[in-house]
């Protein structure tokens, strides 16, 4: 380790990168050795030795502006599965949950759902119109929606289609894939009652109609009482300006209702005696059942969870001793009030430790300390809301929707772990 | 179109009597003109609101339909690539793999006019007149057997047609049918007898190749055991290959040497117009057009694997070829260059934006 150069840690990739695997690797030997209770039998080179970078100094201020993660995490990214869309401008990628903690979701890793691709708004074109039965059809600029009364919350996007690969039965392995059509940001915004207050609604006016500047426009009629009730018109994500991606400079956030919903590049807010029954809401978001009728209006997402890790990928490579098996659990409909875990496919269940205060309608992690055994788990995770939900099995969901409805699937996921800790994603009969 | 016109002249009336904070909190935002709402209140309801005033009839709808939708969904609405089937399906809602499209599955033709008339054709939407709306929607009703080919469609007979499966949908009754049997005290111990695996994803293996992440910050690239990934970290390998890596770059930039950077970039930028049809660079594949590496100096409709349309493999067969002048004269206006081609896109009228485009095209043409 002596011989590198002083300047090494400083590349990205590369040589330095072989380098920083040497040290991990040496690194991981010693862990190893101190699960197990072990002692170490050299003595370390990383405490040893000086180290470069405890000798030579590190990047000066300003290296980076606006900071990126360190390139050690540069494999914590989005993902796509090409062969889900015909194109990947009409697409979707995955969150990468399986390497994350918390609930909060780093903007810039936050899974995309674009129908005609993210286009480049600014701040001074940004216009917005609120039209039909209202007393003052107005148009608002970005300036002015800063202007306005603004409000602060914790949310879930979850796009409905979701683990909506696994009906048939077990297919993407890792829970990126299964589960990582979701996010979870605190957002600022103008309550979407403020606008609809300052145009006024006339009694005839039921529904609210949302639609994008995108070419596709994506738009999506809420009931009146919802969009009066929690809606915002949001701006900021995570103490920032929203990215490209998902909306800049302003989307709207339906706190527990599917993610289409959430229209970005927000254009006009309409307000009409019924339904547009948009493409959105008719061909696409809505879930066809057995018998081959379709249940439409399917909005609040119902309660979910999943293991993000251990999961296939991220496994528990560790060995038997202690482990943290972590996960998120949310729901549509309120608060999460319980977490449950299995670790045998659904037999025996543990009760999981909620980290802090679950928020209504926001993603909760649990956690379970476990000492493992080194025999194989079937873990699953169950989660309970306030409505005293239940997460309910897959079969249990086939059993009433069949096997066709695309959207909502919010079954109890298993990841099978084997005596090498390697996980797969599984269903248990 | 007589509510539209109430609706604008409510609009109006309503303008008027907003004096300055007449009702309301804030007095933010400008009374919405009637030309402004025009211009984005297109939407259309099941019951007709919105609908303008105009028609179209099938054999019209026919030509609109291979000029700016057959790339995609085929000359019949059956569907091209994993693009949407819009015709056919019908009877298909319970099979295993039920085919849902506008004749099958959409309950209502309000839908289809909003849709086609605001978003398609994808990657140029919103140049569709509301006439070329009625016909092409027209042409779809006929390709799904609704109505017969001497149908026109207009806004007095639209909303008499009825969709096939406009009785196939119901209102959420998840609280009524789902919450009986979710909404329960869990079981914690000896809920069912012990479990087997029954499904595994490696069975089906469809999955994008990932990394794994061990705890310690190993990354474990696809196809290498973990095992395998700790025994590399902790050996010392030849860089040999890193310094191959960083040769082969210097030789590309030979190659584009006579290349202006900036207009390649600026190129690169404009291409973004493109590229809802058409892949360049490494990798890129034929999508709904063809794959576009080495387009300067070939022979047009040469791309192997590709369907031209009638009008493309007629110039082909001329014995043209894609030039750097050839190029610019086509994308200023493609549907003159070449009549009848179905690349829906209406071209660029900015040289300077052309130029770039093509010095893009030619970077990824030697």
């Amino acid at each position: 380790m002596t011989d590198q150069s002083n300047d090494a840690p400083r590349k990205a990739g590369g040589a330095s990168r072989r380098d920083f695997l040497r040290t991990a690797g040496l690194a991981a030997g010693g862990a190893a050795l101190a699960a197990t209770g072990a002692r170490a039998n050299t003595p370390d080179p990383l405490i040893t030795e000086i180290q470069p970078y405890a000798s030579f100094t590190g990047e000066a201020v300003d290296a980076t502006p606006y900071g990126m993660p360190i390139h050690f995490e540069e494999h914590v990214v989005r993902r796509n599965v090409e062969w889900l869309t015909a194109d990947p401008i009409s697409s979707i990628n995955f969150t990468p949950i399986h390497a994350l903690d918390g609930t909060i979701t780093p903007q810039g890793c936050a899974f995309e759902r674009h129908h005609s691709g993210a286009i480049e708004m600014s701040k001074q074109e940004y216009r917005l119109m609120i039209n039909g039965l209202v007393d003052r059809p107005l148009v608002f600029t970005f300036a002015d929606l800063m202007r306005m009364p603004r409000e602060s919350r914790v949310a879930f996007c979850e796009c409905a289609a979701n683990s909506g690969m696994e009906w048939g039965g077990a297919q993407l392995n890792g829970a990126q894939f299964t589960h990582g059509m979701i996010h979870n940001m605190e957002y600022i915004g103008v309550p979407l009652r403020v606008l609809l207050e300052e145009a006024g609604v006339q009694p005839e006016g039921k529904w609210v109609y949302v639609e994008g500047h995108d070419a596709s426009s994506n738009g999506r009629s809420i009931p009146l009482e919802k969009a009066m009730d929690d809606c915002l018109v949001a701006f900021y994500a995570n103490g920032e300006a929203l990215r490209m991606e998902h909306g800049y400079p302003v989307r709207l956030i339906v706190p527990g209702w599917e993610g289409n919903m959430w229209v970005k590049w927000l254009r006009r807010i309409a307000v009409y005696h019924a339904a547009v029954e948009s493409r959105e809401e008719t061909s696409k978001y809505t879930d066809l059942l057995a018998n081959g009728t379709a249940r439409k209006w399917t909005w609040e997402m119902d309660a979910k969870s999943v293991i993000t890790a251990p999961s296939p990928q991220v496994p528990a490579s560790h060995g038997p001793g202690p482990m943290v098996i972590t996960g998120l659990a949310w729901s549509g409909r309120g608060k999460i009030t319980r977490v449950d875990v299995s670790m045998d496919g659904g037999v025996n269940w543990v009760e999981a430790r909620i980290a802090g205060e679950p928020q209504s309608m926001a993603l909760t992690r649990f956690y379970v300390d476990h000492v493992w055994d080194g025999k194989p788990m079937l873990l699953q995770s169950r989660a309970v809301d306030e409505t005293g939900y239940v997460q309910p099995t897959k079969d249990q969901l086939r059993a009433v929707r069949g096997l066709q409805s695309v959207y909502h699937n919010n079954g109890i996921q298993t990841w099978h772990v084997n005596e090498n800790g390697e996980a797969e994603n599984v269903e248990v009969s | 179109m007589s509510k539209c016109r109430n609706l604008i002249a409510t609009t109006a009336l309503a303008t008027l009597l907003a004096a300055p904070g007449f009702a309301q909190e804030l007095g933010l935002g400008r009374p919405a003109l009637p030309e402004e709402i025009d211009a984005w209140d297109v939407a259309v309801l099941p019951d007709g609101t919105g609908l303008p005033v105009g028609s179209g009839d099938v054999y019209d709808g026919e030509e609109a339909w291979i000029n700016n939708c057959a790339a995609c969904h085929g000359d019949f609405a059956e569907g091209a690539g994993a693009w949407p089937v819009i015709a056919g399906g019908q009877g298909t809602l319970t099979n295993p793999r039920p085919v849902k499209t506008v004749g099958s599955y959409w309950p209502y033709l309000s839908t289809v006019f909003d849709y086609v008339h605001r978003s398609m054709p994808f990657g140029a939407a919103q140049i569709l007149t509301y006439d070329e709306t009625y016909a092409i929607v027209a042409y779809i009703l006929y390709s799904n057997q609704i109505v017969e080919d001497d149908f026109v469609l207009s806004n007095e007979n639209f909303t008499e047609v009825v969709m096939p499966n406009a009785d196939g949908f119901i209102v959420d009754d998840r609280v009524e049918t789902e919450f009986p049997l979710f909404v329960t005290e869990p079981c914690m111990s000896n809920c069912s007898d012990p479990v087997e695996i029954s499904k595994r994803a490696s069975d089906i293996a469809v999955t994008p190749p990932f990394p794994r992440l061990l705890l310690d910050g190993t990354v474990v690239e696809p196809g290498e055991m973990v095992e395998e990934a700790s025994m590399d970290a902790g050996t010392a390998t030849d860089a040999a290959p890193v310094e191959e890596a960083a040769a082969e770059p210097a030789a590309e930039e030979v190659q584009v040497a006579s290349l202006d950077p900036a207009l390649v970039e600026a190129g690169e930028s404009a291409f973004r117009q493109c590229r809802s049809c058409h892949q360049v660079g490494d990798g890129a594949r034929n999508g709904t057009g063809p794959m576009l590496n080495g387009v300067v100096g070939r022979a047009s409709g040469a791309v192997e694997g590709f369907r031209y349309s009638p009008a493309f493999t007629e110039k082909a067969e001329s014995g043209h070829v894609w030039t750097p002048e050839s190029l610019d004269a086509f994308l200023e206006n493609p549907s003159d260059y070449i009549p009848r081609n179905r690349m829906a896109f209406r071209g660029v009228r900015d040289a300077d934006e052309r130029a770039a485009l093509i010095a893009y095209l030619t970077s990824h043409s030697n």
